[in-house]
């Protein structure tokens, strides 16, 4: 039992200053995302079923490898942030921040993995 | 974690059936949640019977009809009977409305009434709003102003005051807030969509010079980005106001001051 006014207890803490950012970001990586993806979907699919040298030779061009950067890049953004917002609305106290930050480090993990590999791809 | 299930004294049981009217050929089924929270029981859902060809057509009618003809127990808030005052907000058929302006011949079937969901329950039908009331006080529902008060009046245009239509009308009832998921899980932080709209009506009167200070409150993941566009506000308001738009407004002002 606390003993705090009502009013205390629906202000809270008072306004972080922040939020804004991660709302326009999610909003232009979706937006981003949209455009990507597609442009994604074609290249990859142009690379399905060809024979390993050929596929290597084929995202060795700029346009497929670029292409598959930025939709990983974007969309591990994205995830990130997405992923931290469900993080939010449905758990709480140290489990949040624990699974706030080990969500961060798989994206972080899988965008550096992704793009070492197109980097030994390209290079 | 947030908590999908109700604790076991607050799983809904089957309560008490009433007697239908004796001689009536226009009976109208009626299932009412009801808790005594003196009494220790868990809560249970009545039946009641009424004959509606000696009622009203609102389902608050009814209820005025059961309390005062067949269980003067049964516990609600009503007051102005004309969608002005929103006392009587209630979840009927699976809606969050205003008992008063909501008519029974929209309802297929039996009536089925609980009061607003997710909220603590005082009685009955009546939740407890405490918090919501608090919420609404803190992004400060009134005129702010630095300039010195004019000798007559602060005006303004008419295309000014018609910004504010769609706004002021909000009567406070809870029905968007409740209706919300948002608002169920993390209520204690996110403002909800009523004292969103009601900040948005201030934050964008021409006269009110409060405007950065407002947008600064509200800047903040909880108190208002816990709103994701889910649109159960606007679909449930019962004066057919629009707190999603409102709050899509918000969020807009914020990233224009940013970029």
């Amino acid at each position: 039992m606390q003993y705090m006014t009502d009013r205390k207890r629906a202000v809270g803490k008072g306004s972080s200053g922040s939020g804004t950012e991660h709302f326009w970001g999610q909003a232009i990586s979706a937006v981003g995302l949209l455009i990507l993806m597609p442009l994604f979907a074609l290249t990859f699919g142009c690379a399905l079923g060809l024979p390993y040298e050929e596929a290597i030779a084929y995202y060795q061009r700029p346009f497929p490898a670029i292409v598959a950067a930025m939709t990983l890049v974007v969309s591990m953004v994205h995830f990130r942030h997405g992923i931290q917002v469900v993080i939010e609305d449905y758990s709480r106290g140290v489990t949040k921040k624990v699974l706030v930050v080990a969500c961060t480090a798989v994206a972080y993990t899988v965008l550096a993995i992704g793009l070492y590999g197109l980097g030994r791809i390209a290079f | 974690m947030v908590q999908f299930k109700l604790p076991k004294n607050s799983t809904v049981r089957v309560g008490k059936t009433w007697p239908k009217p004796e001689g009536a050929s226009n009976v109208r089924k009626f299932q009412i949640y009801r808790w005594n929270p003196d009494d220790g029981e868990n809560p249970r859902v009545d039946t009641y019977f009424l004959d509606m060809d000696k009622c009203g057509p609102m389902v608050l009618d009814a209820l005025i009809k059961i309390k005062n003809e067949i269980d003067p127990t049964l516990t609600f808030r009503r007051s102005c009977r004309e969608g002005i005052c929103g006392s009587c907000a209630m979840n009927i058929d699976g809606i969050n409305t205003l008992a008063c302006i909501y008519g029974m011949d929209e309802i297929k079937g039996d009536v089925k009434i609980y009061p607003l969901p997710h909220m603590p329950v005082v009685k009955d039908l009546i939740p407890d709003l405490t918090h919501f009331y608090a919420q609404h006080a803190s992004i400060m529902p009134w005129l702010e102003t630095k300039t010195n008060r004019p000798a007559k009046e602060w005006k303004q245009s008419i295309e000014d005051r018609k910004k504010l239509d769609g706004l002021y009308e909000c009567v406070m009832c809870a029905s968007c807030s409740t209706s919300c998921p948002s608002y169920w899980w993390n209520g204690d932080r996110y403002l909800g969509p009523a004292a969103l709209l009601h900040a948005y009506r201030w934050i964008i009167d021409s006269r009110d010079e409060a405007t950065g200070e407002r947008l600064d409150q509200l800047e903040d993941p909880f108190k208002l980005y816990r709103c994701h566009t889910i649109m159960n506000c606007s679909k449930t308001c019962p004066k057919g106001l629009n707190p999603a738009k409102a709050i899509a407004s918000i969020k807009k002002m914020m990233v224009e001051r940013q970029l």
